[in-house]
């Protein structure tokens, strides 16, 4: 978090004209709602909605040493990428913590796309810049000649929205015109777009199909308005961040800074299938390794209350039979569900799906089981 | 936003209509529109005391808990059930179905500590 006034993305002045209501999020000024979390929830999932994520964060890694030096950055392998393809990945500490989560895209041969969380942008860059150059100490492996890989910051360059939701097939072709294909999932294109070029992956944060789209900030605008007015016919809304996050939970996505964190690791929260362990060096493989071995104290568990009640909210006290057995990382109402919802670390004894277990609200207990993910499922 | 003439209003968005020797509370338009979509009502206890500018209800938003606070020392002697069941009265009618308690006054003079109607539309504007 920054200390200096919030920093305003290039669709701000659109946010403000469309009514949004805006917030300090990660350092940025950003829209939480337009019109009501609930409607805009509910226009992801039957029709499609827009989102401003131009805060999130792209480094470029490129140079005949970045794949190599990347898979001992990050924890996924990315040889497993062709180019024009992307992944889900960690940037670990070296206890294994989570220090961010991330896309990884192979935009090139030897030219990758970090998309990154917006309030650990900065965090994310000096790490990788500290690890590119032989720091003393490093284990030889991890050393990285600066010759070889170049990483830079392009986060202010860039501005991107995704776009989701089930109407997305044909507003992508609306947009970008018969003729382009949509991207298979998680991959990456480039297509022409009213004379400029822009970035789409098929990719998203919600659990319905849908892409992001990155461009260049000064183009913002332009593409931001075109998706809004070709998207009227399949009964678009510009959505805020309050549907992002009820959107992504109830799909159990995490977000980073509450239910990960330096603190914690990918086994603990449940996204080991996103760690190589067969990968002879990363960065905190030797921590996970452990964790492996002796099993995660703690695991991050998702749940469902059992009666309509108070929704479930960060912080709030998990028990089990009247012990204390963890705490909540995010809770919400689900709007799809109507029911409340939420994510927690509970040690790893209980955390066993179809456990009982009780979350402590303003004092009083109100219980609630440990469900498989996703907590919402398509019907 | 609606802000009614004959309501008097605190800091924290609550209004308060005066009925003989009880208010009736609930939380104004501007308050109901900046929390949008409310999805649960914590109502208060019957009969319990409570003294000025204290929390006794909540009001969850599906982003936030927000406290509802006693515009004047009372007891509380009725509260709305019906937000129970459809607490989004609250967004539909904050100044009619959506009040949600009704306080028996100790002191009717405390009243005067609360804003009228224009003091509350320059505090929100």
């Amino acid at each position: 978090m920054t200390e200096n006034a919030p920093k305003k993305t290039p669709l701000y002045e659109e946010h403000v004209r469309l009514g949004a209501k805006m917030v300090p999020f990660a350092g940025w000024l950003m829209p939480v709602q337009y019109t009501s979390i609930v409607e805009e929830n509910q226009t992801v999932r039957n029709k499609v909605g827009i989102f401003d994520i131009s805060h999130m964060g792209q480094l470029i890694v490129e140079g005949s040493g970045a794949r190599e030096w990347l898979n001992v950055m990050l924890t996924n392998n990315i040889d497993k990428l062709d180019v024009g393809h992307g992944q889900y990945t960690f940037l670990l500490n070296e206890r294994g913590g989570i220090i961010d989560d991330l896309i990884a895209y192979r935009i090139g041969e030897q030219r990758f796309l970090l998309v990154v969380n917006a309030a650990r942008t900065d965090e994310d860059f000096v790490w990788l810049k500290k690890w590119r150059r032989p720091a003393a100490g490093a284990p030889e492996n991890y050393r990285q000649d600066a010759d070889t890989t170049a990483i830079v910051n392009r986060s202010a360059d860039f501005g991107g929205v995704a776009i989701q939701g089930p109407g997305i097939a044909e507003l992508f072709h609306a947009l970008f015109g018969k003729d382009v294909d949509l991207p298979p999932r998680n991959a990456i294109i480039d297509p022409p777009f009213d004379g400029t070029k822009v970035s789409v992956a098929r990719t998203g944060y919600t659990g319905e199909d849908g892409i992001e789209v990155f461009f260049r900030a000064s183009d913002a605008v332009k593409f931001w308005n075109a998706a809004l007015e070709k998207g009227k016919a399949f009964g678009i809304k510009p959505c805020g961040l309050g549907a992002r996050d009820t959107l992504r939970l109830e799909m159990c996505y995490p977000l980073n800074g509450s239910d990960l964190s330096p603190e914690r690791n990918p086994i603990e929260a449940g996204l080991g299938v996103f760690v190589d362990l067969t990968k002879p060096h990363f960065i905190g493989r030797d921590a996970l390794l452990k964790t492996k071995e002796n099993g995660p104290p703690e695991k991050l568990v998702q749940f469902r209350m059992k009666e309509k009640g108070p929704p479930p909210r960060p912080h709030y006290a998990v028990f089990q039979n009247g012990e204390r057995v963890g705490e909540v990382t995010s809770g919400t109402l689900s709007p799809s569900l109507n029911w409340g919802i939420g994510m927690a670390y509970v040690s790893a004894a209980h955390a066993k799906i179809g456990a009982q277990i009780d979350i402590e609200i303003r004092g009083r207990t109100f219980p609630a089981t440990i469900e498989k993910k996703p907590l919402y499922k398509k019907s | 936003m609606n802000v009614p003439d004959d309501l008097l209003y605190t800091e924290t968005h609550e209004w308060a209509r005066r009925e003989g020797d009880k208010v009736r509370v609930g939380i104004t338009d501007h308050a109901q529109s900046e929390l949008t979509d409310v999805v649960y009502v914590e109502l208060p206890k019957m009969d319990r005391q409570a003294n000025a500018k204290e929390a006794i209800a909540v009001v969850e938003s599906v982003k936030a808990a927000s406290d509802i606070y006693a515009p004047v020392r009372g007891t509380v002697i009725e509260v709305n059930r019906a937000l129970e069941a459809d607490p989004g009265l609250i967004n539909r009618e904050p100044y009619g179905q959506g009040w949600i308690f009704v306080l028996k006054i100790d002191n009717a003079d405390d009243l005067k500590q609360l804003k009228d109607a224009e003091a509350y539309r320059k505090q929100i504007s």
